[in-house]
């Protein structure tokens, strides 16, 4: 049996996106900035699409951009680089293209604030709050954790940020489609998005915005507003669009319920064990575990062995040899963090699959355990 | 990178299906050590009979490298005299374990010292 529980790293595409983008590359393949009918056909379903995922968050305007990470260095450095200099808020759980994107703005002179979270992975809006200077330009929190699941409260984070006047960017990678975001009402001036996690096409991501100015980092023709220059990728563009589309919250009930089922059941076989983030406010798709005693990529590659595909956030899963930033954030040990596990699933999630990964992972953990000098 | 890309087929298979390990109760020595960059811990029990290591058994909290390491080192010293087992080193491991990815080298390194801290604390508690 072959079982895939780590669409938190990408997601097979819906074969109705597959369908939808297969025009683009050799009936309806005009450039959106020619002015034959090629080219106007591909404009006006390029801005069908636009128009689509901006309804979808109600944004002003929808930059199309090569994925969740171009989206985070162009809002990011984009409201840096449009000020000058100032001050930014972040948390010490962002994704790497958000926290990467600080250091490097930080040494280029940019003062930067990293925001702890407590034990479950909650940002206290609160600590935001205190953390406002008279120079902040920006506050970037991602709408819930890619690793651990917590979902934060983007909506109060967005009503100081208003009461403020500050720039408030959200990462919404992990969630959109599954979680709501209506920019205008949370006062959320930008937005990042890609396709990969939801059922399209990688390479194609997209900036909402709405009410903010940015600087482009890719310089050239007028594309996008003259904020993001380059051919657009219509065949990707149609295919995110799509898989907007598509989405829905029959979806995201029948993933909550499998994903209850798998938690469920790991506490009822395997013992010592600690989930990781919040139990409530929860992503619909997210399961992180913590076996104690034994090593994550252990876990992984016995797994694998089975046809479950898994993720780790061990040190020594990782090129850097280090524990999960977040895992250390939330403050676990690096040992613990080491015996971490984590299963994410998607709309194709069967209980069947369910099932068969939690007896695998029962004989699995049993086996390493008895293996392990930490003896449990 | 997928584990059977990364890993020889050696080393998978002794992942998958360990044999040497376990604890020795009354061991004649004891090795345990631990990478500070990764995490990893191995443990060696070593039972010596007429200078020779007659049974050895690890126990290990680690990546895939780690366990086959552990299991390997115990394939190699079983039946050898004190001294020949002195003489195995982290490089010898790897090549049987039809090598090891760089970024793992540390593992078989690992193997190494358990093994001769097991013999240090064999030759302590024997008064040699």
């Amino acid at each position: 049996m072959k079982v895939y529980l780590d669409n938190g790293a990408t997601t097979k595409v819906d074969e109705r996106v597959v369908k939808k983008m297969l025009p683009y590359f050799t009936e309806k393949f005009g450039n959106a900035s020619s002015l034959h009918s090629f080219g106007q056909q591909a404009k006006l379903d390029l801005d069908e699409a636009r128009n689509l995922i901006r309804k979808k968050l109600n944004a002003d305007k929808i930059i199309f951009t090569s994925g969740g990470s171009e989206s985070d260095n162009l809002a990011i450095k984009g409201i840096a680089y449009s000020k000058g200099k100032g001050h930014i808020i972040t948390s010490k759980i962002e994704h790497h293209a958000v926290e990467e994107s600080c250091k490097s703005l930080e040494k280029q002179g940019f003062q930067v604030t990293y925001i702890d979270v407590d034990k479950e992975g909650f940002v206290n809006p609160k600590n935001i709050e205190k953390a406002i200077r008279k120079d902040t330009i920006l506050v970037t929190i991602m709408t819930a954790n890619n690793e651990i699941g917590t979902i934060q409260d983007i909506e109060e984070i967005g009503k100081i940020c208003k009461e403020k006047n500050i720039i408030f960017h959200t990462d919404a990678v992990q969630t959109f489609t599954k979680i709501p975001i209506d920019m205008k009402k949370m006062n959320i001036n930008l937005v990042s998005i890609s396709a990969h996690k939801i059922h399209g096409p990688k390479g194609i991501g997209a900036l909402a915005i709405y009410n903010a100015e940015i600087k482009r980092l890719i310089d050239g023709g007028p594309q996008e507003f003259e904020l993001r220059a380059g051919t657009e990728n219509i065949p990707g563009i149609r295919g995110l669009a799509e898989a907007v589309k598509i989405s829905n919250d029959k979806d995201v009930k029948q993933m909550e319920k499998l994903r209850d089922r798998l938690i469920d059941g790991i506490f009822k076989k395997i013992d010592n064990v600690k989930l990781n983030g919040s139990r409530k406010k929860r992503l619909c798709n997210n399961v992180n575990v913590c076996f104690k005693g034994i090593e994550g990529e252990a876990i992984g590659a016995h797994l694998d062995a089975k046809g479950i595909a898994s993720s780790s956030g061990s040190a020594c899963s990782s090129k850097s040899l280090k524990p999960s930033h977040v895992l250390k954030a939330i403050g676990l040990s690096d040992a613990d963090a080491n015996g971490c596990l984590r299963l994410t699933l998607s709309k194709y999630t069967t209980e069947k699959e369910i099932d068969y990964a939690l007896e695998s992972l029962e004989g699995i953990i049993k086996f390493l355990r008895r293996i392990s000098p930490y003896g449990l | 990178m997928a584990y059977n890309e990364m890993y020889s087929k050696e080393l998978i298979r002794r992942f998958r299906n360990p044999k040497n390990y376990g604890e020795i109760k009354n061991a004649d020595g004891i090795g345990k050590v631990g990478n500070k960059t990764c995490g990893d811990v191995m443990w060696l029990f070593i039972k010596v009979k007429k200078d020779k290591i007659e049974k050895i058994k690890f126990k290990t909290f680690g990546c895939p490298a780690a366990i086959s390491v552990s299991d390997m080192v115990c394939d190699l010293a079983k039946g050898k005299t004190i001294n020949e087992a002195k003489k195995i080193t982290n490089k010898l491991i790897a090549e049987k374990l039809q090598g090891l990815p760089k970024l793992k080298y540390h593992c078989s390194l690992l193997g190494e010292q358990a093994l001769h801290k097991a013999i240090e604390d064999y030759k302590k508690k024997n008064g040699r």
